[in-house]
């Protein structure tokens, strides 16, 4: 059992829960992910740690909630056990000091690209964050992200927040304007991360993009996370889950991620008539 | 009397097993409860009355786990039947699961030898029924040596790392088994469908080796939480049992394996049976079924998954395998009782790719007719193309149950660990062990997918070479 030290609702979608796991935190590095299963009928899903404290023995995860399976886990309070909590898993980042990178989270994305940018930072790069968003109410990371980074930008579709427009808008102008961009990493939502590639292809500015694919066990195992990568077959869980974005077949990719819409949908309502949809 | 002619003595026809009682087929194909129900005490009995208690029996030498087979029959015949589940817990850790899964029919009852005139003694039968006699009863604990003050870890608790978990405890180790999965039992858990190894009969089997002292922790991927060495280095653990399975399943070289209706049969067996997705929505995991399930595959592990989508909803479901009927890998018994509930075989057909829609959905599979031709190195017939006979089969859904290599994880986490070209670990047959002094592995991590069985013979073998290196080695 892994017990919640402390939570914060970040927005009206996502929350951030710290959780004690002193093995795991003990290890852990950015871009790794741990596995999940909230209860005893619960399902396991992949979330990405978002950040760690070796020290406290906890590993910080975020996530929106998008179903029933991320509805419990947002429902838990400190001092509630998830029951498992497995990893970590994946192959970490690469932070090397490799010039100039720009790291762009999306949505609930940012909450994992901070780690991954500030350890960018700490390797010595000239770091360039874009922080995107729908609106601003779901920008995350704000400051801490703006507090690392030499150059930070932020984009809300709406325009409620800085640029108006995608953090696709802000990458093309960099890239127009001649700048010098040694590596692009991006986490986020697909067609995001697909329109990242899309946008650093001609310029062939390696992109790295982290995939949270459909898992069960995380381990290797089952093959659900098999996403193609340069036409070849590869599985997001043990292969990944950072692939080379120029390489990813990002619309098959969207497919696999919607083979259980309508399970879940189920899941989903019956969950809410249960709990009177509190 | 002595003047008598002796009467020409009759030989008696051949005897048949005493049958085993099962559901109703028709039946069963709609839940998920075991199929095969048990013999009750009587058949037991008269099934054990025809063992010829042979001087010289064969039939142990059959069996990778040595069962004393003729002694339990023994006891069996005289109605001592917990004393006759002791006997087999000797050397077996897991004869309610043997006594399941199992292929006699080419082990210990291929050796019978009353069986060279009849059918042979059932002793699977027999076995699972003390078993569960025993298991149901509550049986005693055995005597434990002193504890010897080492310290073994085992990694992963499938059938080889149960096996050689209960062996070292027995011969007075501290056993503590790590396992990825929240459930122990490997396989036996996610793979092996309930209606063959109900799931509550691996977790008292387990419970079993708890009681004896077994120690397990769970959710713990050795190789990224915690490495070998530092077991080994650090964690005071004397030597380190490898047993993680082959876990990457293999797919075809063939368009449309990343379909959205195109599932590993891990995948698919994983949801179902330690997910339990079979009673989705009360269980969370989903598991997807359409009407019309093609099985690519002619092993166990294809039957299972075959046999689960019939009970999951699916209407039509075909095995389609390359080669023909008699070359299926599969148990005779497994194919006999998925024909028995409907499922329809597709054979000498080889799959040339999966069609799908534009959302990535099934709508048909390719392929193409096979004949025999030439025997491959396996000595079995090589199946060839036939030109020109590509048809396309109406199916919704493709389960891929060809195979899994090795899982990378914990072998890659190891440096200087010789794996083979297939990545499996090479041993030493003997003993078991590694080319590193102390790390020993068996089961499918070294022969790449095999039974449930082999893999239990190579976890006693590596006890035995664990408990050889350890008594061997100074401090």
């Amino acid at each position: 059992m892994y017990e919640i030290k402390f939570k914060q609702v970040l927005n009206p979608v996502t929350k951030m829960l710290v959780v004690q796991a002193p093995d795991i935190a003990k290890v852990c590095k950015a871009g790794q992910f741990v596995m999940i299963r909230v209860n005893e009928t619960g399902e396991r899903f992949p979330l990405t740690i978002a950040d760690f404290d070796r020290e406290k023995g906890t590993v910080t995860i975020v996530f929106q909630e998008v179903g029933k399976s991320t509805q419990l886990l947002g429902r838990l309070e400190v001092g509630d056990e998830i029951l498992d909590f497995v990893g970590p898993l994946g192959k970490a980042t690469h932070t090397d000091d490799i010039g100039t990178v720009v790291v762009i989270g999306g949505g609930c994305g940012s909450a994992i690209a901070y780690p991954v940018a500030r350890a960018f930072k700490e390797a010595g790069n000239h770091l360039i964050t874009i922080n995107g968003a729908r609106s601003m109410s779901l920008l995350l990371y704000r400051e801490e992200m703006k507090k690392i980074s030499d150059e930070a930008y932020e984009t809300t579709d709406d325009g409620s927040c800085g640029v108006h427009g995608f953090v696709t808008t802000v990458l093309g102008d960099l890239i127009q304007q001649g700048r010098k961009i040694d590596l692009v990493f991006a986490v986020g939502p697909v067609p995001m991360m697909k329109f990242v590639a899309k946008t650093t292809e001609d310029k062939k500015i390696p992109t790295i993009v982290s995939l949270n694919s459909i898992m069960v066990d995380g381990t290797g195992m089952c093959g659900a996370c098999r996403v193609t990568v340069g036409g070849q077959m590869k599985f997001a869980c043990v292969d990944g889950p950072e692939f080379d974005g120029h390489e990813v077949d990002f619309d098959e990719l969207m497919g696999r991620l919607n083979a259980y819409t309508k399970q879940e949908e189920k899941s989903e309502e019956l969950y809410a008539s249960e709990s009177g949809g509190s | 009397m002595a003047d008598e002619k002796k009467p020409k003595r009759k030989r008696k026809p051949p005897t048949k097993k005493e049958p085993m009682p099962e559901q109703d087929p028709s039946v069963r194909r709609g839940n998920f409860e075991e199929v095969a129900l048990g013999y009750a005490a009587e058949a037991a009995i008269r099934e054990a009355e025809k063992c010829m208690q042979c001087r010289n029996p064969k039939c142990v030498a059959g069996c990778p786990v040595d069962v004393p087979i003729k002694e339990f029959i023994a006891l069996v015949r005289e109605g001592k039947f917990m004393e006759a589940a002791e006997k087999i817990k000797e050397t077996n850790t897991l004869p309610a699961i043997c006594g399941r899964v199992c292929p006699q029919e080419t082990q210990c009852e291929a050796k019978c030898i009353y069986g060279i005139r009849n059918e042979a003694i059932a002793i699977g039968r027999l076995e699972r029924f003390v078993a569960d006699f025993a298991r149901e009863k509550g049986e005693p604990l055995p005597e434990l040596p002193e504890k010897i003050g080492k310290q073994v870890a085992v990694v992963g608790s499938g059938p080889a790392g149960l096996t050689c978990a209960g062996d070292l405890i027995k011969l007075g180790y501290d056993v503590t088994i790590f396992e990825a999965f929240h459930k122990p039992g490997g396989v036996l858990m996610y793979g092996i469908p309930e209606f063959r190894l109900p799931k509550d009969i691996v977790e008292a089997e387990v419970e079993f080796l708890e009681k004896l002292g077994v120690k397990i922790r769970y959710n713990y991927v050795v190789g990224k939480i915690r490495q070998v060495k530092e077991l080994m280095e650090e964690d005071g653990f004397d030597a380190v049992f490898l047993g993680t399975g082959a876990g990457a399943p293999n797919f075809m070289r063939i368009p449309g394996m990343t379909l959205v209706d195109v599932f590993s049969a891990n995948e698919f067996l994983t949801r179902v049976n330690l997910m339990k997705g079979y009673l989705f929505p009360e269980y969370d995991t989903p598991v997807k079924i359409g009407q019309k399930v093609a099985v690519i595959g002619g092993g166990n592990v294809a039957m299972d998954a075959a046999r689960t989508s019939l009970r999951l909803g699916a209407e039509e479901v075909y095995i389609v395998y390359r080669r023909s009927r008699e070359q299926m890998p599969a148990r005779l018994e497994e194919v006999h009782h998925a024909e028995e509930e409907g499922v329809q075989f597709k054979l000498l057909i080889n799959p040339t790719e999966v069609i799908g829609d534009e959302k990535g959905n099934v709508i048909g599979m390719k392929c193409i007719r096979m004949e025999l031709g030439e025997k491959d190195a396996s000595g079995r017939r090589r199946p060839v193309p036939i030109e020109g006979s590509e048809f396309v089969m109406d199916v919704d859904t493709v389960i891929v149950a060809i195979g899994n290599s090795p899982n990378p994880i914990v072998t890659e986490s190891i440096p200087g660990l010789e794996l083979s070209k297939w990545g499996t670990i090479v041993i030493d047959e003997e003993t078991g062990m590694s080319s590193i002094p102390g790390i020993f592995a068996g089961g499918d991590i070294v022969t790449g997918a095999a039974t449930v069985i082999s893999a239990m013979g190579a976890g006693k073998t590596a006890a035995e070479g664990i408990h050889k290196y350890l008594s061997e080695k100074k401090d």
